[in-house]
């Protein structure tokens, strides 16, 4: 997979991966599959449901088992870490789910500290502050802290489950669908927060997702899983990508809106 | 708890000091200030001390990374500076970090994140006051829950045709034949142990033979009703409330509903009415394994043949009551055990902790019922001379 020019003005890649296959319940979902993230970038991965783009980001976090390939997220081979190395990796990149996977029995400010607990020496004052100060970077409102998960609307999960992502200020930070099951505003008000977040954080970010508008308002370039490979192009060069479901996906209703505003 | 500084990458310590010229003090910060190293200044910066000063610089120029964590830490000094009545600047700010500093500047002016005040004598007094009125409000609640099964059982049985035959009989699969052999095990070892303690005491009065009494009077009338009635609350009631709680978490009891199906109907009758007719049944199973295994160990222990062990068994138990003083029980702890289990199912919230709460609650409650029924019955049966 060629790597299309624009890709140069990000700095070093942060994450490689190279000829990946996963395999899950006896099928295969990738078969050589290549990727490669620059510092600074931020790439949506799309695809049709049962793809497997949650799996690839799963898989790329340690959280599958691939059974082939090699996975390098910032300088070290995923697959062949042990446990413990594995962990000191993993407070360097954030994952937002879904849902936010808030834990449900703590507020959000505890949550958002559950990292800071357990991998920093922080005071419990500047612990504090810093939540606050991640609560506001995320776009909660301070009375939100206090509040349990099953408290918030939807968006605002989505929002404290970004801000427990960023909580060890994190190099890398993975989003697994981050706008689905918000309305038009709140995930257009999201798609803004993580952009300025990368602004201001300079944070390399890979981002599943479905919606059409978060592609073009957040991301550098777009990976389109296609059998069991991925197509990488920005925007603009994938509309004329000859592929039919690649096609069929920025031809429809909402594809064309969101070309339209291009 | 690991230091962050072992995780990440090697970093040049956070450097930090401050020049004073007259009035003017300049804080020169260099260095790495992110997560796992600048937090060593926070008490320095914290308590630094702003006597006479009338301008406070920030100079950034020797920075060579900063995070949220050091950005922090500079903007919380200028805002004491600025708090003192100090005019403050920001001095050769790399470009790289301005965007950093100017979101911390912009967003972060709330206070530090409050936390909920979880201990201490008025929290404790707060959540026993609050579980005491759960409490009554659970009583209450249960009452309704009660007067509703009863009128859709009546209901029921005016209009047969809405008892669900096939849901009915997969309930009876569960939770009375898949039981089976778990409670016919558990019987049959405890008729085991009943027989060798009886007969250890027994013996010393030359009065072996009385094992088979105990064993036949203890079984039929307490341990087969009770242990059984035990086994299938931790069983079947704490299915019940999984079972229900999730379809609850599912929005699938709000799906019944909007297709015109009584969740009551459909959920709760063919689970209780199951529980009913196998319980008595499953009880019956547990006092002949009692019963199977007590005789074993008084062939083996005692020697007491089984021929004999039968005779002596129809001489202590007879015609009588003490079989049906059982059995009578066992559909009362079935209704118990349902019941509570039901409900308790239908009073799940949405998350993931409200279904395990729940289901433990669910067993408890219904053990506990089911030990204060059998008490109940104990009084009654002994004030009626049975």
């Amino acid at each position: 997979m060629t790597l299309i020019p624009e890709a140069k003005e990000f700095g070093p890649p942060v994450i490689k991966v190279e000829g990946l296959v996963t395999r899950i319940g006896g099928r295969i979902l990738h078969d050589g599959l290549d990727l490669e993230l620059r510092r600074g970038e931020v790439v949506g991965v799309v695809g049709g449901s049962g793809t497997g783009k949650s799996v690839l980001l799963r898989t790329i976090i340690g959280l599958n088992r691939h059974v082939g390939g090699r996975i390098e997220v910032l300088g070290q081979d995923v697959g062949k870490l042990d446990e413990r190395d594995l962990r000191r990796l993993q407070t360097r990149w954030g994952v937002l789910f879904q849902d936010g996977a808030l834990f449900s029995a703590q507020t959000v400010a505890e949550n958002i500290q559950v990292p800071m607990r357990e991998h920093t020496d922080l005071g419990p004052r500047l612990m504090d502050e810093l939540a606050a100060v991640k609560l506001a970077m995320a776009g909660l409102p301070p009375d939100a802290a206090t509040k349990f998960p099953s408290e918030l609307s939807g968006g605002m999960r989505k929002r404290a489950g970004l801000a427990r992502a960023l909580s060890l200020d994190p190099e890398i930070l993975f989003l697994d669908e981050p706008t689905a099951g918000l309305d038009p505003i709140s995930a257009a008000q999201f798609d803004t927060l993580v952009r300025d977040l990368q602004k201001s954080l300079n944070l390399t970010v890979f981002m599943v997702t479905h919606d059409i508008d978060t592609l073009k308002a957040t991301t550098d370039r777009i990976a389109v899983l296609i059998d069991k490979k991925l197509r990488i192009g920005t925007f603009e060069t994938l509309v004329h990508d000859p592929h039919p479901w690649i096609q069929q996906y920025f031809s429809g209703v909402r594809g064309r809106a969101a070309r339209a505003e291009a | 708890m690991a230091a962050l500084q072992e995780v990440d990458r090697p970093r040049t310590a956070a450097r930090f000091k401050t020049e004073r010229r007259g009035n003017v003090m300049t804080i020169l910060a260099g260095g790495e200030w992110v997560l796992g190293v600048a937090e060593a200044h926070d008490a320095a910066l914290r308590t630094l001390s702003f006597a006479g000063v009338a301008t406070l610089e920030i100079d950034c120029a020797g920075l060579d990374r900063l995070d949220t964590t050091g950005a922090w830490l500079l903007m919380r000094t200028r805002r004491l500076a600025t708090m003192a009545g100090i005019r403050t600047m920001w001095l050769d700010v790399p470009d790289a970090f301005k965007p950093l500093i100017s979101t911390i500047d912009k967003e972060c002016n709330g206070p530090p994140v409050g936390h909920l005040d979880d201990h201490g004598l008025r929290a404790f007094l707060e959540r026993l006051g609050r579980a005491q009125m759960h409490f009554f409000a659970q009583a209450v609640s249960l009452l309704g829950f009660l007067g509703m099964v009863a009128s859709e059982t009546v209901a029921t049985i005016f209009h047969p045709r809405r008892l669900r035959i096939p849901a009915l009989v997969r309930q009876m699969e569960e939770v009375g034949l898949n039981a089976m052999p778990i409670v016919g095990l558990l019987s049959f070892l405890l008729g085991i142990v009943f027989a060798f303690q009886g007969a250890d005491q027994l013996r010393r009065f030359g009065a072996e033979i009385f094992t088979v009494n105990l064993l036949g009077i203890s079984i039929l009338r307490e341990i087969g009703a009770i242990m059984t009635a035990i086994i299938v609350a931790g069983r079947s009631g704490s299915s019940f409330t999984a079972q229900i709680g999730t379809m609850k978490v599912n929005e699938e009891i709000d799906a019944l509903q909007t297709l015109g199906m009584n969740p009551v109907e459909v959920l709760v009758l063919p689970r209780m009415l199951a529980l009913i007719i196998t319980l008595p049944l499953l009880t019956v199973f547990a006092n002949v394994m009692g019963i199977f295994g007590g005789a074993l160990m008084s062939l083996f222990d005692l020697g007491i043949s089984a021929p004999a062990f039968l005779r002596q068994l129809q001489g202590a138990v007879g015609p009588g009551w003490t079989f049906w003083v059982g059995i009578i029980k066992a559909p009362i702890f079935a209704f118990l055990i349902a019941t509570v289990g039901c409900y308790e199912g239908l009073q799940v919230e949405r998350n993931a902790a409200s279904v395990g709460m729940l289901t433990t609650r669910s067993v408890v409650e219904s053990i506990f019922l089911v030990i204060v029924a059998d008490a109940i019955f104990s009084i009654l049966f002994s004030f009626l001379g049975v």
